[in-house]
């Protein structure tokens, strides 16, 4: 490929951007294995065989199409809008971060690459990552920072077996951006042999286009299944929002449809100091963070700040590009939800449907909780239920003293 | 002052800014210069040195423990400079706290403390438009990295578009320590001369007299990191200075000649 390099500002058009935002910050060595990796996943994108192995795997082994469930008994408790949830948990190994997993896994090994890393910040893309791995006869590597090992001691297991060797990270806040740094630095210097299966629509470009692209089938199922259940659109898709990949999936297929409300549910965490959240478009700013230009939590120095969250999964500094993009032209909302109100609405929704989500996905909960009773009954509400609980089990003993 | 090299082989020496102390870095700064450095680079701790080894991950996390800001960095050239006006002088930062201090208001200060260039470890040619403007409006030497890994493509625009020197990672992964200089560095330095006559100098992994020595024989100069923030970390404020100018002294002890 001889194209001539050029620098380019942010605000041009081109692929890896969404408005200024995305691009590829990253050190140079990265940068050939980014161009092969762009180059690959463009090809299987337009290979058919490739798409056919990867809709058989989602179908039979993951567990596709998830079912678009009615909560008629969450509904008639709050009198409002009906709310419907896409039953991600349900899928194998307990949300939708296999749906990457396995669409990265394929390519991997379509490229030839024999080790995978990966970053996990609650597990469960850990766990994903260890399973696809483990079905492709690759090694794989995941960094996952102390602090989250210790929350999700049961993934760290669960990786183990799966044959996956787990490297703590005890560098910075010991959490997702630290597993991130970690997994660079080894791709970095052993970025000839090994494939970063990386986990959420973030970092350099193509990973946030194509990790997105991965997870479009949520939205595309859910359009389908919402026409056959109701012959309309819902009034609006909930989704938690940490690097924001169950969101991007959830929302894509409905960005044309401008009547649709896009809400994205960040972590707010203990309150609204910096350092006690992760609400990275209310208390952050447009700047880089681990590959890619987005809206980061950060001091006056541009020094990354820490975050907090009672989720694993929602506790990172920065978000996807595209949903920084959506921030800004308004077409996609962003509201925050608080540690207390997420562990409400695990809560809520295991005493009256009998299902028990994963604490990230409960942000989502949390807001359909808090929007439908004012909307009217003939308003839809879809949320996005992008994991179960059982991983949380130990957080959730302890703070709900079970 | 543009960046020369006038030893042979020539020496870049990064210290992190604030390690142990801005005081102490300026005169650790000022040994080194004194004991035979060419050109100082001058790290800004990040809170994420994503391409760094844990030698420099703990400097940086000493540094920002002491509250060294941007703007403390750029005080410290100012004082460098002005203590040894002939040295050549980088500012070596990731790119958000340029991005969050403006870039504009980043080169003009930059420039106005008297640095010669800058070098943005996490930012590539492609996405360089805006920072070379302000760079080239100021006069700023815009220094890229060049790896093993580059294709030919991107080292004719790194050559292009950087001043001063090329900078050539001397081998695939982050910075720290190691125990030789593997023949991907040699390749490199003649791919990037194909396409300019600017000085190359190698880094990442080189912390010996040895190494230097076989650094000699096909690039400009070598960069030393690691290795002296590791001695920085090692020493206290008062004994750093001198540690440092011994170390760089016994740098050039053998020469190529001697090496084999």
């Amino acid at each position: 490929m001889a194209s001539i390099i050029v620098p380019a500002n942010p605000s041009e058009a081109r692929a890896g951007r969404f408005g200024v935002y995305g691009g590829r910050y990253v050190p140079e060595t990265l940068v050939a294995a980014l161009d092969e990796l762009e180059h690959a996943y463009d090809e299987a994108k337009m290979d058919a065989a490739f798409q056919a192995e990867l809709a058989d795997l989602l179908k039979d082994y993951a567990g596709r199409p998830t079912p678009l469930y009615f909560a008629k008994r969450l509904t008639e408790q709050l009198g409002g809008a009906k709310i419907y949830l896409k039953r991600e948990d349900l899928l194998h190994t307990g949300a939708h971060k296999i749906n990457n997993a396995l669409g990265q896994g394929l390519l991997a090994k379509r490229m030839g690459k024999k080790r995978v890393i990966a970053e996990t910040g609650a597990g469960q893309h850990g766990v994903a990552t260890a399973s696809a791995c483990a079905l492709f006869g690759l090694e794989c590597v995941v960094y996952m920072g102390d602090v989250d090992m210790e929350r999700q001691e049961l993934n760290v297991k669960r990786m183990r077996l799966l044959g996956t060797e787990v490297r703590g990270v005890s560098s910075g806040s010991k959490t997702l951006k630290d597993a991130i740094s970690e997994a660079m630095r080894d791709w970095v210097t052993n970025v000839r042999t090994t494939y970063y299966l990386l986990g959420s629509a973030l970092g350099a470009h193509p990973y946030p286009t194509m990790v997105r692209d991965f997870h479009r089938v949520i939205s595309k199922e859910l359009k389908q299944q919402i026409l056959e259940k109701e012959g309309r659109l819902p009034t609006a898709i909930i989704a938690c929002v940490g690097g924001g990949s169950n969101a991007i999936g959830a929302f894509y297929e409905f960005i044309p449809d401008r009547q649709v409300r896009l809400i994205g549910v960040e972590a707010g965490g203990r309150g609204p100091a910096l350092g006690e959240h992760a609400a990275r478009f209310k208390g952050g700013a447009p700047g880089v963070l681990q590959g890619t230009y987005s809206y980061v939590l950060q001091d006056d120095d541009g020094q990354i700040a820490l975050t907090h969250s009672v989720s694993a999964g929602l506790d990172y500094a920065s978000i996807g590009p595209e949903h920084a993009a959506l921030h800004d032209s308004g077409r996609a909302e962003y509201v925050s939800c608080d540690d207390a109100t997420a562990l409400d609405a695990v809560v809520r929704l295991a005493r009256t449907e009998g299902i028990l989500p994963a604490i990230e996905s409960a942000h989502a909960v949390a807001e359909a909780i808090r929007i439908a009773p004012a909307l009217p009954a003939s308003d839809i509400l879809v949320v996005n239920l992008s994991g179960r609980g059982d991983k949380d089990m130990g957080i959730l003993a302890r703070e709900l003293k079970l | 002052m543009p960046i020369r090299f006038d030893h042979k082989p020539g020496l870049v020496v990064y210290l992190t800014a604030g390690d142990p102390s801005l005081d102490a870095t300026c005169e650790i700064a000022v040994a080194a210069i004194d004991a035979g450095a060419d050109v100082i680079e001058l790290g800004v701790p990040f809170s994420d040195p994503l391409g760094d080894g844990p030698i420099i991950q703990r400097a940086s996390e000493r540094a920002l423990a002491r509250g060294t800001r941007l703007r403390d960095v750029l005080a410290l050239a100012r004082e460098i400079r002005a203590a040894r006006p002939a040295a050549g002088l980088v500012i070596f930062s990731y790119l958000n706290p340029m991005l969050r201090y403006g870039l504009r208001k980043f080169t003009d200060d930059a420039a106005a403390a008297g640095a010669d260039g800058v070098l943005a470890i996490d930012l590539i040619v492609e996405e360089a438009a805006e920072y070379l403007a302000e760079m080239s409006r100021v006069n700023l030497a815009p220094i890229f990295l060049a790896a093993p890994t580059s294709s030919d493509a991107r080292l004719e625009a790194i050559a292009k578009y950087s001043k001063g020197f090329v900078y050539a990672i001397s081998r695939v992964g982050i910075t720290g320590t190691q125990k030789s200089i593997t023949a991907d560095a040699k390749a490199l330095v003649e791919r990037i001369r194909r396409y300019t006559r600017l000085p190359v100098a190698v880094g990442f992994g080189i912390s010996n007299a040895e190494h230097v020595a076989q650094v000699a024989e096909f690039a400009d100069a070598a960069v030393i990191g690691s290795a002296i923030v590791e001695l920085v970390e090692n020493s206290t404020a008062a004994t750093a200075p001198g540690a440092v100018a011994r170390f760089i002294k016994g740098l050039r002890l053998r020469d190529a000649a001697l090496a084999r």
